[in-house]
């Protein structure tokens, strides 16, 4: 059971679907991390504003949740496969 | 006492509690009470284990504790809150399907169960178990302190008859109803959470003249809360990145996190939880802290942090919806606390008295077990809770960092990669704990500016792969 590990076709598609998690973790806090402190670092006087709120705030965390919500559903709806869990009818009922 | 505030959240309780007796319905039915009982017997769909995540993850920490500290702090903390939209998408996608088989594969019912499965060794179980009844206790006992205040500051009642009255309607429908009650309730609530925060944050910045005018108020009393730096600047990018760790990535290895990710009936379920998580998880987060902070400028001056949600929502909403929106941190705290409160009762149970103390036990008295095993943890929270502690979150945030920085390399790698073994499992766990709290006990400013847990995590991945490889040869030919 334990040698055919890499030989499972299922394994390769969940190896890339845990590379793909990491990839857009790495994205999202590039973003958060830039807007965050590229734009917030000035004096507040010096601050824009958008719907009221400073802008770092808007790009960095409303921006951002955007962007991942967006990504994680094109994501998972092209790249990631439908596999089945039990193979050997493993589970009861 | 304010009854138009009570009866909403009354109404709330009784139906989390028809949920339980519901879902024990379906126990008594089932065939193989261990699986059903913690797991739900693996039949999660999409929507439910979305919520059941989210509700996880939005426990008393973030809810009661974490508006309260962006009420201090100010839009820092919501940047940082805002770390946790990484949990939606990242622990499924990392977990994902290779624990799904691997975890149906070992016929496991919790995370060390997969862990024995994997490693084959009864210390790495042993001090597993221990580190799960150790941390979640104290976690849990947080939480319990929370939900106390909460109904505290609603009702009026005394902290003690809080508490209690807390206690009960929590043990009540864990003990009936198991993970399917558990899960479904956490569903509700994530809904409570969901549309709860949304109407408190737009009443809230109505009530404060619109997001310009508060805005400009808290520019007028401190501009710094405005920042990234947090009210007295004390807020430095690097430590407000280290929750990345602690509350994003991090979260990974969580017991009460991975349990939910064997739960799910089949990889269409996963996928519809990733979208749904990671949209319910952020819009939460992101509303909920921005009410600590828009919450400043109408009701200034409160003093204890916990209180800041009960009381915004009791001024600027009638006093019905106030009733229905608070349920929304009460369903928080109940969807942490009963999920932990499982977890425990699992650990001791299962990896520990049907593993090393008596296996062949009958089904029967593993269900008596488990129902009086929960209850009784439930009495113990419930006298600690009685004199608590003052700082709800970072003593929940400890038992956090402790858990993540014993389990994260274990599961993560023992699942990709081939060559961790046993070996490297227990000194990256022993690694993780003893530096965690040596370092937690020894410094009072945070090392090179992060949270406590960023190094206890480091260490224990080189410690995982370097006695792996050094204990490579013990090893070989052990598969069967």
């Amino acid at each position: 059971m334990e040698n055919n590990k890499n030989s499972d076709p299922r394994f390769k598609i969940a190896h890339r679907e845990a590379l793909i998690g990491v990839g857009l973790a790495i994205i999202n806090f590039v973003w958060w991390f830039a807007f965050a402190y590229g734009l917030g670092d000035q004096t507040p006087e010096d601050y824009t504003y958008i719907w009221g709120l400073p802008s770092w705030f808007v790009y960095s965390c409303i921006g951002g949740f955007i962007l991942m919500a967006v990504l994680v559903t094109f994501v998972v709806t092209v790249w990631f496969k439908e596999v089945p869990f039990d193979e050997e009818g493993g589970g009861p009922e | 006492m304010n009854v138009s505030v009570i009866i909403p959240l009354l109404l709330f309780l009784i139906l989390i509690f028809f949920f339980g007796l519901w879902s024990s319905r379906q126990l008594h039915a089932s065939q193989n009470f261990l699986e059903d009982y913690f797991l739900g017997g693996r039949q999660l769909g999409g929507f439910i284990l979305a919520m059941t995540m989210t509700a996880t993850y939005g426990s008393a920490s973030s809810f009661v504790g974490g508006p309260g500290v962006a009420y201090t702090q100010g839009l820092g903390w919501v940047l940082l809150a805002m770390s946790q939209v990484a949990t939606g998408y990242f622990v499924l996608m990392i977990l994902g399907k290779k624990f799904a088989i691997m975890a149906r594969k070992y016929n496991a019912v919790t995370l060390i169960d997969f862990l024995k499965g994997r490693y084959n060794s009864k210390w790495v179980v042993i001090t597993s178990a221990l580190s799960i009844i150790i941390f979640l206790f104290s976690a849990m006992a947080a939480q319990w302190v929370g939900g106390a205040r909460l109904i505290e500051s609603i009702t009026g009642l005394s902290y003690t008859s809080a508490l209690f009255l807390f206690a009960l309607s929590v043990l009540v429908y864990v003990i009936i109803g198991g993970f399917r009650a558990v899960a479904l309730t956490d569903t509700v609530q994530g809904i409570v959470m969901f549309f709860g925060t949304l109407i408190l944050l737009v009443a809230t910045i109505i009530a404060g003249g619109g997001v310009s005018s508060i805005v400009a108020d808290l520019s007028a009393e401190n501009p710094n809360l405005l920042t990234p730096y947090g009210a007295n600047l004390d807020l430095t990018p690097s430590y407000v990145s280290s929750f990345w760790i602690l509350v994003g990535v991090g979260v990974v290895g969580l017991p009460q996190v991975t349990v939910r990710a064997m739960s799910y009936k089949s990889s269409k379920a996963m996928h519809r939880a990733l979208i749904i998580g990671t949209i319910v998880v952020g819009f939460i987060m992101l509303n909920m802290h921005l009410i600590g902070v828009f919450a400043r400028p109408i009701l200034p001056g409160i003093e204890v942090g916990d209180k800041v949600m009960p009381l915004i929502a009791q001024e600027v909403l009638p006093p019905w919806l106030a009733g229905i929106v608070l349920a929304a941190p009460m369903a928080a705290i109940m969807s942490t606390v009963d999920s932990l409160l499982l977890l425990v009762s699992s650990a001791i149970l299962k990896d520990v008295y049907l593993n090393y103390v008596k296996p062949d036990a009958s089904n029967q008295r593993v269900k008596k077990l488990s129902i009086t095993i929960t209850a009784v943890l439930g009495i113990l929270v419930f006298l600690m809770a009685l004199n608590p502690p003052d700082l709800l979150i970072w003593l929940n945030l400890f038992a956090f960092g402790g858990l993540e920085a014993v389990f994260i390399w274990p599961v993560v790698m023992g699942l990709y990669w081939s060559k961790g073994n046993k070996y490297g499992a227990l000194a990256s766990m022993l690694v993780g704990i003893g530096s965690y709290i040596a370092i937690d006990q020894m410094t009072t400013t945070p090392l090179f500016g992060m949270h406590t847990v960023v190094l206890p995590v480091l260490s224990s991945l080189v410690i995982y792969v370097l006695v792996s490889l050094f204990t490579q040869h013990k090893v070989t030919e052990h598969q069967h």
